[in-house]
C-alpha cells in the first residue's frame, strides 16, 4: 500500500471551541490507484489531505506514505508526494517554464536535467506556446494545468489533488479529467477530494464517503451504488407536513417502495423500481397536499443520501 | 524509480541509515536551498531597476533636499556636532536603506503570499525544512540589504553641495555589521511578514517602520541624545539604531559613537528577538 492512514484524527481548539475535523480515519490506497474522498464541505476532506501532504499535524494517529512516516520526517516525505491544493500557488513571479524548471532544481535535479523534464511535461501538458507567459496571464483551467505539471514533475509517487475541478469550467474540468487519467499510465497514484459526486464517480477506482470526519463507506463506485445507493430517491414536499408520519406506513405498503422516511418538509422514498410507482405515490399523498415532487436516479449523490440523511450540497 | 531521480551525488558518509527509501536528506535539503537562492537571483535580476528606485529614492530625496537644496536658500542644517551634515548622514541613510530592503524583500512580499495567493507552499513542499525556508528568505534578503547600503555611498560623493568625508576605517567593523544589519532586517521583515494580515500592512509601515527610521539615530549620532536622556535609553530598543552606530564606528569615526561591542550586542539581541518572532509566527502560518 503506498498509502496507508491509521486512527487519523484532528482537533482544531482555538480558545474554548474545539473543532473536531477529522475522526479516527483509517484508509489504504494501492499502488496506482485514482482514489477519491468525496463528501460535502466541512466532512475533512481537506485537511486529512493537509495531514497527508505535511501542511498539518494530526491530533492522533499516523500516515506513511511510501514507506515514510509524514509527521516524523516531513521533509523527506514531500520528495514522494506531490499537491494540487485547492487554491493556485504557482510562483506569480516566475513564467510557467521557470515554475517546472525551479521545482525540479528544488527537488535536486541538475540544471540540465530540470530543463529537459520542465520542455517534456510542457509538451505533455499541451502548455509549450505558453511557457513564457506568467500565471496570471493565463486562465484558471490552464492554471490548473501547469499546477498538475508542477506537482507530478519531480516523479512522486503519490500525487494529491484537493478538489482539482473546483472553480473549473465544465470544458477545463474534462480536461483535468483526462490529464489525471493518463497519470495513472506513469504509474503515479492519485489521491483526489470532491464534493462532485460525478468527478469521483467518473474518475476514481474507488471512493470513500466521507463526512463529518468520519469515513462512512468505501469501495468502487459500482459497488457502492449497487451495495448503497440502488434506490431512486423520491423526495415529496408536503402542504400537511404534520400529518407526514401517516403517510409513511401507506408509502411502506407499496411492492415498489424499499424504505421511506420523514425530511422536514414531507417524506423521503428509497425505491427499488419506478415503473409506476410515480402515480402510485401521488395517489398516496395526495390527502397531504402534494407541493413538490423530485426524483433522482441511483448516483453517489443517493448513496451519500442514504448514508447521512442529507445531500451532498447542503 | 522516485529516489534515483531526487538522488544528488552525496558522499559515502552522509548517507542515511537505512530506511524504506534511502532518500538522500541532506543533499535534498542543500539542494533545495541553493535552488531558492537561484531563484530569488534569477527574480531580483529581472526587477533590478524597480529594486533600485525603490531602495534610493529616499536616501536621494532627503540628500538632495537636505544638504543641496536647504544649503543654497541658506536654511540651516550645515553641521552636527562639529561635523558636516552630509557625513553625519550617509551611515544613517544606510541604515535606513538596510532596514527599508529587509522590510520590502520580505514582509511585503511574505504577507502576499500567506494571504491571497499562498503562493508560500510552492517553497514549503519541498524537501527542505520548513523553518529553513524562513532561513533561506532572511538570507537572500541579507544580501539585497547590504547591495541597497551600498548603492547608498555614490549618492553621497554626487549630490551634497559640501564636500562629503567617507573611508572605510575599520573593514571588520564595517562588514561584520554590513551582514548583521542585513540579518536583523530581514528577520524584522520576517516577524513582520508572519505575523500581520496582509490588510493591515499599511498601518505597520506606519506604527513600526516610520518611528523606528526617525528614531533611529539616522540624522544624529546618538551620543548627541543626551540632551533628552529619556530619548536617548528609549531608542536602545530599536535595532536602526544600533545599524547607524556601527556604520558610523566604521565609515565616520571622528564622530561620536557607541562602543562597537555595545553596538555589536545590540545587533545581535535584535537579530535573536525578531528572529524568533519571526521563525515563530512563520511556523504557526505554514503549519495548522
Amino acid at each position: 500500500m503506498v498509502v496507508q492512514i491509521r486512527g487519523l484524527s484532528k482537533v482544531y481548539a482555538s480558545g474554548a471551541t474545539r473543532v473536531t475535523a477529522v475522526d479516527g480515519i483509517d484508509l489504504d490506497v494501492a499502488q496506482g490507484e485514482i482514489f477519491g474522498l468525496l463528501g460535502p464541505n466541512g466532512a475533512g476532506k481537506t485537511t486529512t489531505i493537509s495531514i497527508c501532504t505535511t501542511r498539518a499535524l494530526p491530533s492522533g494517529g499516523e500516515v506513511v506514505i511510501a514507506g515514510i512516516n509524514v509527521v516524523r520526517h516531513p521533509s523527506r516525505a514531500r520528495a514522494n508526494l506531490g499537491v494540487v491544493p485547492q487554491y493556485n500557488t504557482l510562483d506569480r513571479s516566475l513564467t510557467i517554464f521557470e515554475n517546472l524548471y525551479y521545482h525540479c532544481r528544488y527537488f535536486g535535479f541538475s540544471r540540465a536535467k530540470a530543463r529537459e523534464r520542465s520542455r517534456e511535461l510542457l509538451a505533455q501538458f499541451l502548455l509549450l506556446e505558453r511557457e513564457r507567459a506568467y500565471p496570471s496571464e493565463l486562465s484558471g483551467g490552464l492554471q490548473q494545468r501547469v499546477q498538475i505539471a508542477r506537482a507530478i514533475a519531480h516523479r512522486p509517487s503519490v500525487l494529491f489533488l484537493d478538489e482539482p475541478s473546483a472553480g473549473l469550467d465544465p470544458q477545463s474540468r474534462i480536461a483535468m479529467w483526462d490529464a489525471v487519467r493518463a497519470l495513472r499510465g506513469e504509474g503515479i497514484t492519485v489521491v483526489l477530494t470532491t464534493h462532485y459526486m460525478e468527478e469521483a464517480d467518473v474518475l476514481c477506482d474507488r471512493v470513500a464517503v466521507v463526512d463529518k470526519g468520519k469515513v462512512l463507506a468505501l469501495d468502487a463506485p459500482q459497488q457502492l451504488k449497487k451495495t448503497l445507493g440502488a434506490a431512486t430517491v423520491v423526495e415529496l414536499r408536503l402542504r400537511d407536513v404534520e400529518a407526514a408520519d401517516q403517510l409513511l406506513p401507506l408509502l411502506h405498503a407499496l411492492s415498489e417502495v424499499d424504505s421511506a422516511e420523514r425530511i422536514e418538509q414531507g417524506v423521503r422514498i428509497f425505491a427499488k423500481e419506478t415503473e409506476g410507482l410515480l402515480a402510485k405515490v401521488v395517489l398516496a399523498a395526495e390527502p397531504f397536499g402534494v407541493r413538490d415532487l423530485s426524483i433522482q436516479e441511483p448516483s453517489l449523490e443517493t448513496v451519500f443520501i442514504r448514508l447521512t440523511g442529507r445531500e451532498l450540497r447542503d | 524509480m522516485t529516489e534515483s531521480v531526487i538522488q544528488a551525488p552525496a558522499p559515502a558518509s552522509s548517507i542515511a541509515p537505512v530506511s524504506a527509501t534511502p532518500a538522500p536528506v541532506r543533499a535534498s535539503a542543500l539542494a533545495a536551498f541553493i535552488a531558492m537562492l537561484q531563484r530569488d537571483f534569477r527574480v531580483l535580476r529581472r526587477e533590478l531597476a524597480p529594486f533600485a528606485v525603490r531602495i534610493l529614492m529616499q536616501p536621494l530625496l532627503f540628500l538632495f533636499v537636505f544638504t543641496y537644496l536647504m544649503p543654497r536658500i541658506g536654511q540651516g542644517a550645515g553641521m552636527v556636532g562639529g561635523t558636516n551634515f552630509a557625513t553625519v548622514l550617509l551611515p544613517g541613510l544606510m541604515a535606513v536603506a538596510i532596514m527599508f530592503t529587509g522590510i520590502s524583500a520580505v514582509a511585503l512580499p511574505l504577507s502576499g503570499e500567506f494571504g491571497i495567493t499562498r503562493e508560500i507552499d510552492d517553497r514549503v513542499m519541498t524537501p527542505l525544512p520548513v523553518f529553513a525556508v524562513a532561513v533561506e528568505k532572511v538570507c537572500f534578503s541579507t544580501f539585497q540589504s547590504i547591495l541597497g547600503a551600498l548603492l547608498v555611498i555614490p549618492l553621497v560623493y554626487i549630490i551634497p553641495s559640501a564636500p562629503v568625508h567617507v573611508h572605510v576605517s575599520h573593514w571588520a567593523m564595517f562588514v561584520i555589521t554590513l551582514v548583521l544589519a542585513g540579518l536583523v532586517s530581514g528577520a524584522l521583515g520576517l516577524a513582520i511578514g508572519s505575523n500581520v494580515q496582509p490588510r493591515q500592512i499599511g498601518l505597520v509601515f506606519s506604527i513600526v517602520v516610520i518611528p523606528i527610521t526617525f528614531l533611529g539615530c539616522v540624522y544624529y549620532p546618538w551620543a548627541l541624545l543626551w540632551h533628552v536622556r529619556w530619548l536617548q535609553i528609549l531608542v536602545l530598543i530599536n535595532p536602526i539604531v544600533y545599524i547607524s552606530e556601527g556604520l558610523r564606528t566604521a565609515l565616520t569615526p571622528e564622530i561620536q559613537h557607541m562602543p562597537p561591542l555595545a553596538t555589536l550586542l545590540g545587533l545581535l539581541v535584535s537579530l535573536g528577538v525578531l528572529g524568533t518572532l519571526g521563525m515563530r509566527g512563520f511556523l504557526r502560518r505554514v503549519i495548522s
